[in-house]
């Protein structure tokens, strides 16, 4: 074991001094993040009846319970304050943690910097014992950290460190997750895209579960993100649930090492086949398009199943609203057609941004095609900059189209088959089509980033974030309108779309085409840089 | 003759450092031109201006009389470049990367492709991550040499093979040099551009330190002398361009210029010389004058006799 672990300490300290700004500043954000939210619960629900009115309200509403569960005490101020950060957050800091580890496994792996370390006194298990050791501490001290702020803001302490051991515990089965991943695949950008879909796989099976009258059902029990809900924190403290996900580590470390025991430095499980002599790549564009093709085809299987789940919720929506109360809420939000139309609005606006994801993770393909040296290749020929930016940023614009087109009809048939209604396809796939332009706006931003500050390519995610954050939590805040107006999701059209969405469209697309023009010239006049 | 390649005082900076200062160099048509230097002297920065791939601070710089940064399309489709760190897309084959190249550039002849193939002893069916730092490397240069550009400009293209593709290398530059391209050859290997070059750059420190086909610089340096002597004659270090002397028993060695190997000879002569071996000044000396660096050929001493290289001549 000694043999095979040396130099475990040595690389946890390397990856410590890599990540230090990384790591804190996310420790940091969300630690403030939780915090300030305590705080607002407090001001904006100053008595139970407050509580209890909206507690029922999110309870009684599907798009809210999809997204984010369920208030399991009504009266209960941190269980209302951090709802938002119980199962969305979660994922969140899960697909940060997938990133991390995946950074000191198979990224290092493939860029040849373990090949590099691997010549020294260097133990076969080090690199991904380094790994997990800074992502499971990482989880751990964000927790810590976390809890620590929610008691400071005068919220119970044993709720709060049963929030914050839920998101480090969550962390940490994420991590496990990662570290699996890492050895089934040969590239650190399929790898995270494995672990992207495990944490959107059970974000939705937690979502289906929690939907289920009365909720929770088994369904949000077969998931981490269910698990970090059912902790209940504020709401009786549920700590045996923490031992769940660190159970699923113990199960899936150890077959991770096995795993890594049996593939050679470099290697995925899979073994290397011979592919053709001849090419039939014609240009940058098919390479383009080969280069981008496996991340928007899971993209697209994970889209097409999000939504027919979603789209065959939609039956279930109004049999929520039980209770007088809730029926009287019904009819003045305008009756059940109503309702059914604001829970696929929201979960439409929650793919526009997904694929604004898909977007921004597309362009910067240029930028890690340029720091991988193979753009050199390619600017050495008679291709142009211009076209080469181009094979990537439109294959990134019609990816986005296709997830969104996909978004429509998938949400619309599924709709279409619970309500007994053929027109929902037309209608849904419409309001999905109209989030594209926002989804665009974001890439184009990426494109922008990568013509001008190619270093920062990776703080558009940063960005992406920063919008989102704004649209979940702006209200929440007290943002400023301006500042909430800056983010492109804030002025797509919702269902149902009509007339009126057509200006900021335009404008939106506008924007788009300014970022993107923009991007162009920063990219014609700068060096080629590594 | 006309100049492929002018560049006449190319300054490039990066942030604060200066990576080429005032940089001159000339590669006239169907030449091969070697392109000499230490690591970080400014053979890839010089390389990338010329591909446009790095836009220039100062001075002027032309390929085939466009301006490389404007003219990209129509100047690449008349060159082809081998970088000196070749990546390539790790899900890919060698074969796609050669054709896809080939297509990028304008066409490449397939029967060339498939003898280059031959004559390197590549596998085009094995996947690129799978290839070695020498296999990369021969995609690379199969990619370039299977197309018919006018111009190649190769970084340290060698890096990375063994002897035996070396060698085929070497035919393929001596048949590029024969139907009239020209060559622009980068390189830290001293006999490599020796052999393949009608003219010599040396470049230090982001500066053409030296120019000129190969006799020239020749002259200009200092031959390796020993000799075995039946008595030992003092003061020979005193002599006008002798330099390094040293003495083990019976036997002298020295670094002589020119000037100084009459009056050397007169003194050995004198001296009851046995066996002498004289060495023509290979690019390691011109490399060692330019750019002072000590190694077990030249004493510690010898640095301070060393004086820059605009005292020669």
């Amino acid at each position: 074991m000694g043999e095979t672990l040396a130099g475990t300490g040595t690389l946890v300290r390397l990856g410590l001094r890599r990540d230090r700004w990384l790591l804190s500043l996310w420790i940091l954000g969300f630690a403030a993040m939780a915090g300030s939210s305590a705080s607002a619960g407090a001001g904006l629900f100053p008595d139970v009846a407050s509580r209890i009115a909206a507690a029922e309200t999110i309870n009684a509403t599907a798009s809210m319970v999809a997204l984010f569960g369920r208030v399991y005490d009504p009266t209960s101020l941190g269980a209302l304050s951090m709802i938002k950060y119980t199962a969305f957050m979660t994922a969140v800091l899960a697909v940060l943690m997938v990133f991390v580890t995946i950074r000191h496994t198979r990224a290092d792996e493939e860029s040849g910097q373990l090949e590099l370390l691997s010549g020294g006194r260097l133990g076969r298990n080090a690199p991904l014992a380094a790994a997990l050791v800074i992502s499971f501490g990482a989880s751990l001290v964000l927790g810590l950290a976390s809890g620590g702020a929610l008691a400071a803001t005068g919220l119970p302490a044993a709720g709060s460190f049963a929030f914050g051991l839920g998101w480090a515990a969550t962390g940490m089965a994420f991590s496990a997750v990662a570290g699996l991943g890492a050895q089934l695949t040969t590239s650190a950008r399929a790898a995270t895209g494995l672990g992207v879909i495990v944490i959107a796989i059970t974000y939705v099976l937690r979502a289906v579960g929690d939907l289920a009258q009365p909720g929770p059902s088994a369904l949000s029990w077969l998931s981490p993100i269910g698990w970090n809900q059912q902790i209940r924190a504020y709401a009786g403290d549920n700590w045996w649930v923490l031992f769940l996900p660190l159970a699923l580590c113990a199960a899936l470390v150890p077959v991770t090492f096995f795993l890594r025991a049996r593939r050679d430095l470099g290697a995925g499980l899979g073994e290397q086949r011979p592919g053709p002599a001849h090419g039939s790549l014609q240009g940058v564009w098919d390479l383009a398009v080969r280069l981008q093709f496996r991340m928007l085809a899971a993209w697209a299987v994970a889209v097409v199943l999000f939504g027919v789940v979603i789209g065959s919720l939609a039956g279930n929506v109004s049999q929520f609203l039980t209770s007088p109360n809730s029926q009287d809420l019904m009819k003045k939000l305008g009756g059940a057609q109503a309702l059914t139309d604001a829970f696929m609005a929201a979960e439409i606006a929650i793919m526009g941004i997904l694929a604004a994801a898909y977007g921004l993770g597309a362009v910067n393909h240029l930028r890690s095609e340029e720091t991988a040296g193979h753009t050199e290749a390619l600017l050495g020929t008679a291709t142009t900059r211009a076209r080469w930016a181009t094979s990537h940023y439109v294959a990134a614009l019609g990816g986005v189209a296709l997830l969104m087109l996909l978004t429509g009809l998938s949400v619309g048939v599924g709709a279409g088959l619970a309500l007994h209604d053929g027109s929902q396809v037309g209608r849904i796939t419409l309001a999905s089509l109209a989030q594209i332009p926002a989804a665009w706006v974001i890439t184009s931003m990426a494109l922008a980033i990568f013509g001008w500050a190619p270093r920062l390519t990776t703080a558009v995610w940063g960005l992406l974030v920063v919008f989102i954050a704004l649209g979940e939590f702006g209200v929440l805040w007290n943002a400023p309108q301006w500042l909430m107006d800056l983010s492109p999701f804030q002025h797509s059209p919702l269902l149902p779309v009509g007339s009126g969405g057509v200006v900021s469209l335009v404008a939106l697309i506008v924007t788009a085409c300014v970022l993107a023009a923009l991007g162009y010239a920063g990219w014609s006049r700068r060096d080629l840089t590594a | 003759m006309t100049n492929v390649v002018e560049m006449t005082g190319v300054v490039k900076r990066f942030g604060k450092v200066t990576a080429l200062d005032g940089l001159d160099l000339t590669v006239a048509q169907g030449e091969v031109h070697g392109f000499l230097g230490p690591n970080g002297a400014g053979k890839s920065t010089t390389l990338r201006l010329l591909l446009g791939m790095l836009r220039s601070d100062g001075g002027s710089l032309q390929v085939l009389g466009l301006d490389p940064w404007r003219n990209v399309a129509t100047l690449h489709r008349r060159l082809a470049y081998v970088p000196g760190d070749v990546a390539l897309w790790p899900n890919l084959t060698g074969g796609e990367v050669i054709d896809l190249l080939g297509r990028l550039q304008g066409g490449q002849d397939p029967a060339r492709r498939d003898d280059l193939l031959k004559m390197f002893d590549l596998d085009p069916t094995k996947k690129a991550r799978a290839y070695s730092k020498g296999n990369r490397q021969k995609v690379a240069l199969i990619a370039a040499l299977a197309t018919d550009a006018e111009v190649f400009l190769l970084d340290e293209p060698t890096s990375g093979l063994d002897p035996l593709m070396e060698d085929a290398f070497r035919g393929c530059v001596r048949e590029l040099r024969e139907q009239g391209r020209t060559v622009l050859l980068s390189s830290h290997i001293l006999s490599e551009a020796e052999a393949l070059s009608d003219r010599l750059s040396i470049i230090r420190a982001g500066k053409v330190v030296e120019t000129g086909p190969l006799q020239q610089l020749r002259h200009l340096t200092r031959t390796s002398v020993t000799a075995d002597v039946t008595t030992v004659p003092q003061g020979l270090e005193l002599l006008t361009g002798v330099h390094d002397v040293v003495v083990a028993g019976q036997r002298i060695s020295a670094q002589v210029e020119p000037s100084g190997l009459a009056p050397l000879m007169q003194a050995l002569t004198a001296a009851g010389l046995h066996t002498l071996t004289s060495q023509p000044p290979t690019l390691e000396d011109l490399f060692l004058r330019h750019y002072g660096t000590n190694t077990t050929k030249a004493p510690a001493g010898a640095a301070t006799s060393n004086p820059g290289h605009s005292n020669h001549g």
